[in-house]
C-alpha cells in the first residue's frame, strides 16, 4: 500500500505528543480529544477524561470525510449531555457523502475553543520538495481566498527555520503571534518529516487563550511503507477503510484470504447483477481488462474487479475462483453471462499450476454455470502456458461448457469483445 | 546513460535464479563477456558457479559494495535485490561509488521520503536510479536487468535477443512482457524497455527515459504505458509540446475503469490511486492525444495504433526492419528436462529407510509426528531405521534397555581410554569420540554379532549344549559370548541378570536364551569365569526377540545376523558414554596426556 488516511483523533494525538518534543517544549498543544465508537464505554471515557464534563464541547464524525459542517454533522458549544444525545442520535446513521454511502461509527469530541481567527496550514510532499501552504484566511472559504496563501517550498534534503518562516508571514499579523505561528509551522513540518506523514492539513487552526496555535480541524495521511521504522512512534494507529459502503461478505472473505497470504488476492464487487465477471492474473492486467470493458461501453455489465497475483497456491486460487463463481451463478434468469479468466504473459509463474485451483472450482460449479448461462473466456501466457491452455480446452469438453482459450499469439484483451458479444446476445 | 553489449553489472544481495537468467540472456545475445561482473553478499566472500551457455563460470562474491567496485571497475550498473528495509542504505552506498552510474532498486515498499532522498542524492551525483518497485528493464540483444522478460523461451518469442526499433517505457513491470510480445507482433521489436516502477516517486521518470530514447539513434519510435494517479504523464505532454520529444510516440494510460468504482480504490501500485480529476486516466489520455501523441480509444486498439505508426515509419524509410537473428541454442537445464520428461538418468544412490522430500520426514515410511504422537521410544526409531519394521513395544523397550546397559563401562576400557587421550590432545568432540569408537571390534564390544551367529547356528541345527561345546573345542575356537575377565559364577554380571530378567518377564518365548544357559552350565564345569557375558546375552536375546515377535522372517533374521546389525547397538550405546568422557575432559581442562616411560618396557637392540 502507500499513503493511508488516519483519523483526526490520531493526527491530533500524534501532534500533541511530538510537537513538544521536536520543538524542545517551545510549541504547546495539549491535544485534548476523545474518540467515541459503538463500543465505547461512556462512563469509563468520562473517568479518564474528566474535562468532558467540565468544558464546553465540539463533536464531529471522525470518518475520513470532510464538509461535516455543511452536512449538519457537527455539534458546537455543547455540554457532555448534549454531546451524548447528539452521538446517540447520529451513531449508526446512514449518510451520503459524494458518491460514498455509509454509516457513522466514529466521533471525535474536543473542548470548544472560542475563536475569531481562522488560519490555514497544509503540508504536502512532492518528488523534489515539500510544499507548505499557510494562509491567514482559512476556513470554509480557503479556496476562494487562495491568492492569500503563502507558500514555502522545501527541497528534499533542506531544512526550514522558524526565522525564515517568520520573515515571509504577512505584515498584518501581530509580532507575538508571528513568532508563535512560525515556531508552530517549523515544528509541524518536523513532525511531518519525522513521522512519515504524506499529508497534514489544518483548516482551520486558531489560537488558544494563551495565544498558542491550536488546530480546530486536522487531516493526516501516513506513508504505511514506513511502518517498519516508524510504527513505534505511531503507536496504536488505525488505518480505517475509506468512508463508503460496507464490504460484501464475499469481498470480506477475499480480503481476509489476502491478508493471510503472501500472494495478492483482490475482489471488488461493482454490480452483483452484472453479467461480465473477471478473474485476472496480475495487478496491471486486471486494471486493463476492467478498463477495456468500460471503454467498450459495457460498464453497466461489469460485475466485479478481480485480481490474483504473486504466485497464490492451489488452495488459494480454488477459494478465489469459487467465490467469484458463486457470485456469478446466483441469477438463473436465462440471460447469458461471461467469465473472463485473463492475464498477460507471466514472468515465471507456472500457468498450468495456477490453473489447477481454478479448474477444481469450475468443475464444482459445472451445473450452476450451465443454469446461469455462463461461458468462459481464457487468455494467458508465460511458462508452461501451452499445458495450462490445453487443460482449459479439455475442461470445456469435459464439462460441456463453452470455454474459449487463447494464448500470447492473441492480443491480451481480445476476449473482452468476444465475451461482450455473447452477453449482448449477438 | 546508455546500456550496450558491453555493459556490466554488480548484483547486490544476489539470488541464483536472476543471475542465471541474465547469463542465459547474455549467451543467446552472443555477448562476448557475461553481463555480470560480480556479486555482493554482505559479509561473504568466495565464488558463485553459474552457466554461461553450456560451460560453467565462476563469479566472484564480494563482502561489500566498495570492494566489488574497487575490483570490477568496468561495472557501472548495480542491481540491488536488497529488501525494502535495507535497500536505502545499500543504494546510497552504490550511488557514492564513482564507478557506478546506474542503480536499479527492485524492492517494493521503500518509504517515500527515503526514495526522495535517494533521488536527491542521485541528481547531485549525476547518476540514474531505476525503480524502486520494478523488475528493471532490458536492452534487446545487449543487457537485461534481473528477471525482466521472463523465460528464455519468451525472450526469443518476443525477439528480445536482437535489437529492434522501439523504445518502451512503463510504470508497471508486470505488463512489460505483454508489451514486448505486442511489439514483436506489430513492429520489428524492442530496442530498449524500462519499467520505472509503480511508486509515487520513481527514481527515474517516464519522461527521463523518453528523453533518453529521443537521444538514441537506434530508437525510431517510442511507446509509453502510464497509469492513473500522479502527474508524471503530463511532463511527457509538456516535453512533446515544447518539441523535446520529436520521435513518433504511442501512449496509453491505464485505469479508465476507476470511474465505475464505489470509493477511492488503491490499485496494485502505490502511485496508482484515483484522486483529483487531473490524475485520472481519461484526463491524461486526452492531454497526451492533444499534444500530438497517438493514443488509442482503449487498450484493445493499442496494438493497431502501434502497428500504424510503425508501418508509416517503414513506408517513409525511417525504419528498415531489423534482420532476424538465429539465437544460439541454449542447453536445457537438466531439472527442466527431467520435469518435461525429455531425459532420464540412472540414480547413483538408493535409500530405503527415510524420506525427507515431503512436508515431513518419514522414518521407515512413518511420519515423525506419528512416532511422537504414539509415544514411541528411541527403540522404535532404531527398529524403523535399521530393520524397517514396527516391532511390539516390549521389543523396542528391549533395545532401549540394551542402550542403557551398554552406554558406559568406566574410563579404563579401550574405547573410553582412547577418547580421553584424544580429547586431552586438544582434539574436537567428533574426532575424540571417533577415536574411541574405532577401538570397537573383535576384542572390544564386538562379540554381539558373533555370539548371535554361533548360538543361532547351533540351536537351529538342534545341537545339544555339550555337542556344541565339543564342536567348538574341536575347531579350536572360543565360544563368542562366553567368558569374562573379572566376573564369574559367584560374582555374576549384574547387567546380564537385568537382561535375562527382562526377557523372561516380557518375551513370549526365550528358546535361544535357554539354549545359551545350558551351554553356560557346560562351560562352567570347566572354569568358573566361563559365564554368559553381556555381549553374548544381548546377541542371544536379540535372536529371541526376533523369533518371538513375528515381525521377522527367517530370511530377515539370517540377514541381520550375517550383516552384523547388532554391533551397531554397541556402537550407538557406547557413543553416549564416549561423548560423556570427552565432555568431562574438556570441562576439567585436562592437559595433554603423556604415558610415563617407566610404564613401558624398552627392549631395544644395542
Amino acid at each position: 500500500m502507500a499513503r493511508r488516511k488516519i483519523r483526526e483523533f490520531n493526527s491530533k494525538k500524534l501532534l500533541a505528543k511530538y510537537l513538544e518534543i521536536v520543538s524542545n517544549g517551545k510549541v504547546k498543544y495539549n491535544g485534548k480529544c476523545a474518540q467515541i465508537s459503538p463500543n465505547t464505554d461512556m462512563e469509563a471515557l468520562l473517568k479518564e477524561n474528566s474535562w468532558l464534563a467540565e468544558t464546553s464541547l465540539v463533536v464531529k464524525p471522525d470518518m475520513l470525510f470532510g464538509k461535516r459542517g455543511a452536512n449538519k454533522l457537527v455539534l458546537l458549544d455543547g455540554t457532555w449531555n448534549d454531546a451524548k444525545a447528539f452521538i446517540k442520535e447520529k451513531m449508526g446513521q446512514d449518510i451520503e457523502i459524494g458518491k460514498a454511502k455509509g454509516a457513522i461509527t466514529h466521533f471525535i469530541v474536543e473542548p470548544f475553543v472560542k475563536h475569531t481567527e481562522e488560519h490555514y496550514l497544509s503540508i504536502t510532499p512532492g518528488r523534489n520538495e515539500d510544499t507548505i501552504n499557510f494562509s491567514p484566511a482559512g476556513g470554509v472559504a480557503i479556496e476562494e481566498n487562495w491568492d492569500k496563501v503563502i507558500t514555502f517550498q522545501v527541497p528534499t534534503e533542506a531544512e526550514l527555520s522558524a526565522k525564515e518562516i517568520e520573515e515571509k508571514l504577512p505584515g498584518n499579523i501581530p509580532a507575538e503571534q508571528k513568532i508563535k505561528t512560525a515556531e508552530f509551522i517549523e515544528a509541524v513540518y518536523k513532525v511531518f518529516k519525522e513521522l512519515d506523514f504524506t499529508l497534514l492539513e489544518f483548516n482551520p487552526f486558531t489560537y488558544d487563550a494563551d495565544g498558542n496555535p491550536f488546530p480546530l480541524d486536522a487531516r493526516g495521511e501516513l506513508d504505511d511503507t514506513a511502518a517498519y521504522k516508524s510504527e513505534k512512534k505511531w503507536g496504536d494507529i488505525e488505518f480505517p477503510r475509506p468512508f463508503g459502503r460496507k464490504l460484501y461478505p464475499e469481498e470480506q472473505f477475499i480480503s481476509d484470504l489476502d491478508s493471510k497470504s503472501g500472494a495478492s488476492l483482490k475482489l471488488t464487487i461493482l454490480n452483483p447483477e452484472g453479467r461480465i465477471w473477471t478473474m485476472v492474473a496480475g495487478g496491471g492486467a486486471s486494471v486493463i481488462y476492467a478498463d477495456t470493458i468500460v471503454d467498450l461501453g459495457m460498464e453497466a455489465e461489469l460485475a466485479n474487479y478481480g485480481e490474483y497475483s504473486g504466485n497464490p497456491n492451489t488452495e488459494e486460487t480454488y477459494l478465489y475462483a469459487k467465490t467469484i463463481l458463486d457470485l456469478a451463478t446466483r441469477n438463473e434468469d436465462g440471460k447469458p453471462r461471461a467469465l473472463i479468466i485473463g492475464g498477460g504473459i507471466a514472468n515465471f509463474t507456472d500457468v498450468a499450476k495456477t490453473f489447477k485451483g481454478i479448474i477444481q472450482a469450475l468443475r464444482e460449479y459445472k451445473d450452476k454455470m450451465k443454469k446461469a448461462g455462463v461461458r468462459i473466456y481464457v487468455r494467458r501466457g508465460g511458462p508452461n502456458y501451452q499445458k495450462g491452455l490445453a487443460l482449459m480446452r479439455a475442461l470445456g469438453e469435459e464439462l460441456g461448457i463453452p470455454i474459449e482459450v487463447y494464448g500470447p499469439e492473441t492480443h491480451m484483451t481480445k476476449i473482452v469483445p468476444l465475451a461482450m458479444e455473447y452477453v449482448k446476445g449477438a | 546513460m546508455k546500456f550496450t553489449k558491453d555493459t556490466r553489472a554488480l548484483i547486490y544481495n544476489f539470488k541464483a535464479n536472476p543471475v542465471q537468467r541474465m547469463l542465459d540472456f547474455d549467451y543467446i545475445c552472443k555477448r562476448e563477456k557475461p553481463s555480470i561482473a560480480g556479486l555482493i553478499t554482505p559479509g561473504s566472500t568466495g565464488l558463485h558457479k553459474a552457466f554461461f551457455g553450456g560451460v560453467e563460470i565462476l563469479l566472484p562474491i564480494y563482502p561489500s559494495i566498495e570492494e566489488a567496485c574497487k575490483d570490477q571497475t568496468d561495472a557501472d550498473v548495480l542491481i540491488n535485490f536488497a529488501s525494502f528495509r535495507s535497500a536505502y542504505d545499500s543504494s546510497k552506498k552504490a550511488l557514492e561509488q564513482d564507478t557506478i552510474n546506474t542503480v536499479v532498486i527492485i524492492a517494493e515498499g521503500i518509504p517515500e521520503r527515503m526514495a526522495r532522498e535517494l533521488i536527491d542524492y542521485s541528481k547531485k551525483r549525476n547518476k540514474m536510479i531505476i525503480g524502486p518497485a520494478t523488475v528493471g528493464g532490458i536492452q534487446a540483444g545487449a543487457f537485461k536487468i534481473g528477471n525482466t522478460a521472463g523465460t528464455v523461451d519468451n525472450i526469443i518469442a518476443c525477439k528480445l535477443h536482437r535489437p529492434g526499433s522501439v523504445g518502451f517505457v512503463s510504470k508497471s513491470g508486470g505488463l512489460s512482457n505483454e508489451m514486448y510480445n505486442m511489439l514483436a507482433m506489430t513492429t520489428d521489436g524492442l530496442f530498449e524497455g524500462i519499467a520505472v516502477g509503480g511508486d509515487a516517486y520513481p527514481g527515474s521518470t517516464l519522461l527521463e527515459h523518453a528523453l533518453r530514447f529521443e537521444q538514441m539513434p537506434e530508437v525510431k519510435m517510442i511507446v509509453m504505458l502510464g497509469e492513473l494517479g500522479g502527474k508524471d504523464e503530463y511532463t511527457i505532454v509538456e516535453a512533446k509540446k515544447q518539441g523535446k520529444l520529436k520521435k513518433p510516440m504511442v501512449a496509453w494510460v491505464t485505469g479508465t475503469c476507476a470511474k465505475v468504482f464505489p470509493s477511492d480504490v488503491q490499485f496494485g501500485h502505490a502511485g496508482a490511486k484515483s484522486g483529483a480529476e487531473l490524475e485520472t486516466a481519461e484526463a491524461k489520455n486526452k492531454a497526451l492525444a492533444e499534444a500530438g501523441i497517438a493514443v488509442p480509444n482503449s487498450f484493445e486498439d493499442l496494438d493497431k495504433k502501434i502497428a500504424e505508426v510503425y508501418q508509416e515509419l517503414v513506408k517513409d524509410g525511417t525504419i528498415s526492419p531489423a534482420k532476424e537473428v538465429e539465437p544460439p541454442m541454449l542447453p536445457m537445464d537438466y531439472k527442466a528436462a527431467v520435469s518435461a520428461g525429455i531425459v532420464r538418468k540412472p540414480s547413483n544412490f538408493v535409500c530405503t529407510i527415510s524420506d525427507d522430500r515431503g512436508e515431513e520426514v518419514t522414518y521407515g515410511g512413518v511420519p515423525i509426528s506419528e512416532i511422537i504422537e504414539n509415544d514411541s521410544g528411541i527403540g522404535d526409531v532404531i527398529s524403523l531405521l535399521w530393520f524397517k519394521k514396527k516391532i511390539p513395544r516390549y521389543g523396542s523397550k528391549f533395545i532401549e534397555l540394551v542402550l542403557i546397559i551398554a552406554a558406559e563401562h568406566g574410563p579404563c576400557v579401550s574405547g573410553a581410554h582412547n577418547a580421553i587421550v584424544a580429547s586431552r590432545a586438544g582434539k574436537d568432540l567428533v574426532s575424540s569420540v571417533a577415536s574411541g569408537l574405532l577401538t570397537i571390534g573383535p576384542r572390544f564390544g564386538g562379540a554381539i554379532d558373533d555370539a548371535a551367529r554361533y548360538f543361532k547356528d547351533a540351536c537351529d541345527r538342534g545341537l545339544s549344549a555339550d555337542e556344541f561345546v565339543a564342536e567348538m573345542k574341536n575347531k579350536n575356537k572360543r565360544i563368542p559370548g562366553i567368558g569374562h575377565r573379572i566376573k564369574s559364577a559367584k560374582n555374576p554380571d549384574k547387567r546380564v541378570e537385568l537382561l535375562k530378567d527382562y526377557a523372561k518377564k516380557n518375551f513370549p518365548e526365550t528358546k535361544y536364551l535357554d539354549f545359551a544357559l545350558s551351554v553356560e552350565a557346560e562351560t562352567l564345569k570347566k572354569a568358573n569365569n566361563l559365564i554368559l557375558n553381556v555381549d553374548g546375552c544381548i546377541g542371544i536375546l536379540f535372536l529371541d526377540m526376533m523369533s518371538s515377535c513375528e515381525c521377522f522372517s527367517k530370511k530377515d533374521t539370517d540377514e541381520i545376523v550375517e550383516i552384523g546389525y547388532l554391533n551397531g547397538l554397541f556402537v550407538l550405546a557406547r557413543s553416549i558414554g564416549l561423548i560423556g568422557h570427552v565432555l568431562d575432559q574438556k570441562r576439567l581442562k585436562a592437559p595433554l596426556y603423556r604415558h610415563p616411560w617407566d610404564d613401558v618396557l624398552f627392549l631395544n637392540e644395542e
